[in-house]
């Protein structure tokens, strides 16, 4: 049972949303923001996201672009996590990729957009190619960082063990490399989706993006934001995966679990 | 056979070190900071590059990987791994060398057992203090039976009493084991205790390697004289027993002592020079072991004071610190007493 304290803290949470929810609505009932008609009420854009998901709407656009991220952000980080344990642990695949990730990781996941329609055109593989894009180096370089931040004390202990290589690697350097890992795909995870819907806004005709833009051209103010809403929803819902997986992965061993 | 041999091993401040530690020893290396103590058993460990060699059962292992040479090594630090439960940690090296899970957990819990550990089983190094941290160390290093076991200062970071109980742990181990064991450490009680040999570095080089009672009553030269406190040893002119437990020990220059010893065999003493107390009035109760002397020279030594006080025709050096010695003041040539407190007192038995 919760005591006193805890529900306390609970409603402190609540609060401020209920506060910000509840200032939405007066202000949008009550026209107290310039036009109304580009302000709608919460309670509009509730029934705006009851009407778009019961027709289909929503939820056509919502898969197509969960798909593209779970594609994009899976392949990317799997990829990221694979050269950067490479690079963490060799130094001498360190030395040879460095320089080219640290020329290519600055690079805004969207400014490689324009090449990439030049390069792959406008179909299914270009945002999963940008999320991609958008995951892969950070998560590279959280990578490399979390295995050669091993102290060198724990695989001296393990040499002297005799362990081989390989489990010195798998048994713990990567397993101590998590936190860093973690760091990086939590990161990603929600830029992920940030950098999807500006792609499905400049160039895809399906997803949230592509929702959101066609809401815009044509003055839908509630739809904008019902996507904003979603959006919102999925990064934070990404996030907190990631941070949920984490606990999970080092549960017990950090002191902070 | 698992001896060790080194030979002109070379690495940082070690500078050619050639020694040889028997099958079965207990050998310490005792030296101050820097010394390079840890340098030689990394090298032993194979975990640092040297020149040189190193030879365990007679052959060189230079060309072989710490995991080939079959040593276990508990460093300094002991370096759990965190993200591993203590059985955990202790079984890791007996499922690197192909142990199957049931018969390393067999081996994992017969140690938890012996060391006396079973309850920290199922906790993260985290949860540990740094007394039980080092037994579970000693556990890990030991669970996949080496040959050899090196031990670098053990005891340290622990708090006196820790330190102190888990030497005495250690010994009654390392007696059960039997095997090849180098403890490195720059405490010269600790080594006394547990090793059978004692080599002393200093600078790199090796200075003496004896037993104990050889370094405490033949330094070999001045520097291990220093490093061992530099001891009064007096030699035994005669000697007889008065009572049950009580010696009359005679030195050479005739100077009386009663020593609490058993048997007339006893060959020289040794006086640590903070055990050579001296006051400026006479003290109040019985005379025993209680002389008039007179200060020979007077010498800062690290925050110390240094007095070489002639004592019935023997010449002894006391050291005290230097508040005491403004307080005694006293000055070259001045006429003092001088007790001699027994209890560091070390006897080589003839």
């Amino acid at each position: 049972m919760r005591n006193d304290g805890e529900r306390i803290q609970s409603l402190w949470g609540i609060l401020p949303v209920a506060l910000f929810l509840a200032t939405w609505e007066l202000v949008g009932r009550f026209n107290l923001f310039p036009g109304q008609f580009f302000f709608p009420p919460f309670s509009t854009v509730l029934e705006e996201f009851w009407h778009l998901t019961a027709n289909g709407v929503l939820g056509e656009n919502f898969f197509s672009s969960l798909k593209r991220v779970l594609i994009g952000l899976g392949s990317g980080s799997v990829a990221g996590i694979l050269v950067g344990i490479v690079m963490g642990w060799k130094d001498v695949f360190h030395k040879a990729l460095h320089p080219i990730i640290s020329l290519l990781y600055p690079i805004p996941a969207l400014g490689w957009l324009p090449l990439l329609m030049l390069w792959i055109g406008i179909n299914e593989m270009l945002p999963i190619t940008i999320i991609f894009i958008c995951s892969f180096f950070p998560v590279v370089y959280n990578t490399v960082t979390g295995i050669r931040n091993v102290d060198r004390k724990y695989i001296q202990a393990a040499e002297t063990l005799g362990a081989s290589n390989p489990r010195i690697l798998f048994s713990i350097v990567v397993p101590l490399a998590l936190p860093n890992i973690f760091t990086g795909l939590r990161l990603e995870a929600g830029m992920s989706w940030r950098v999807l819907i500006a792609a499905e806004m400049v160039a895809i005709p399906t997803g949230i993006g592509a929702l959101l833009i066609r809401a815009e051209n044509l003055v839908r103010v509630d739809i904008i934001m019902v996507c904003l809403i979603v959006l919102s929803a999925m990064c934070l819902l990404f996030e907190r995966v990631f941070s949920y997986l984490e606990r999970r992965c080092t549960r017990g061993w950090t002191r902070a679990a | 056979m698992s001896d060790i041999e080194l030979v002109n091993v070379s690495k940082h401040t070690c500078r050619d070190i050639s020694l040889k530690i028997g099958d079965g020893e207990l050998f310490a290396i005792v030296g101050t900071t820097g010394a390079g103590k840890t340098t030689l058993l990394n090298a032993v460990a194979g975990v640092i590059d040297y020149t040189g060699s190193v030879r365990i059962g007679g052959v060189p292992v230079d060309a072989r990987s710490p995991q080939e040479r079959g040593v276990g090594y508990l460093c300094q630090d002991p370096a759990l791994f965190p993200h591993l439960t203590v059985a955990s940690n202790i079984a890791f090296g007996l499922r690197a060398a192909g142990c199957d899970r049931a018969a390393a957990d067999r081996r994992v819990s017969a140690l938890l057992e012996w060391m006396r550990i079973s309850h920290l089983a199922a906790r993260y190094p985290h949860m540990l203090s740094g007394g039980e941290k080092k037994r579970v160390a000693l556990a890990r290093s030991l669970a996949p039976s080496p040959k050899i076991l090196l031990l670098d200062e053990p005891t340290s970071s622990l708090d006196p009493q820790t330190a102190r109980y888990l030497r005495s742990e250690l010994q009654d181990f390392l007696k059960t084991l039997r095997i090849t064991t180098v403890h490195v450490t720059h405490d010269l009680g600790e080594a006394e205790e547990i090793a059978g040999r004692i080599a002393l570095i200093s600078n790199g080089t090796i200075e003496q390697v004896s037993t104990p009672a050889e370094l405490f009553f033949s330094p070999s030269s001045a520097s291990v004289s220093e490093f061992i406190g530099m001891p009064n040893i007096l030699e035994c002119a005669r000697s007889r027993t008065l009572a049950s437990g009580l010696l009359e020990f005679v030195s050479g220059a005739n100077l009386k002592l009663i020593l609490p010893c058993d048997g007339a065999g006893i060959k020289r003493i040794s006086i640590p020079p903070d055990a050579v107390s001296i006051v400026g009035a006479r003290p109040a109760g019985h005379g025993l072991n209680r002389f008039r002397g007179r200060v020979e020279a007077i010498t800062p030594h690290n925050g110390l004071v240094r007095m070489r006080v002639s004592v019935e025709g023997e010449s002894l050096l006391s050291e005290l610190p230097t508040p005491a010695f403004r307080e005694l003041s006293v000055e070259k040539g001045d006429e003092v007493h001088v007790g001699i407190r027994l209890e560091r007192v070390r006897y080589d038995p003839s």
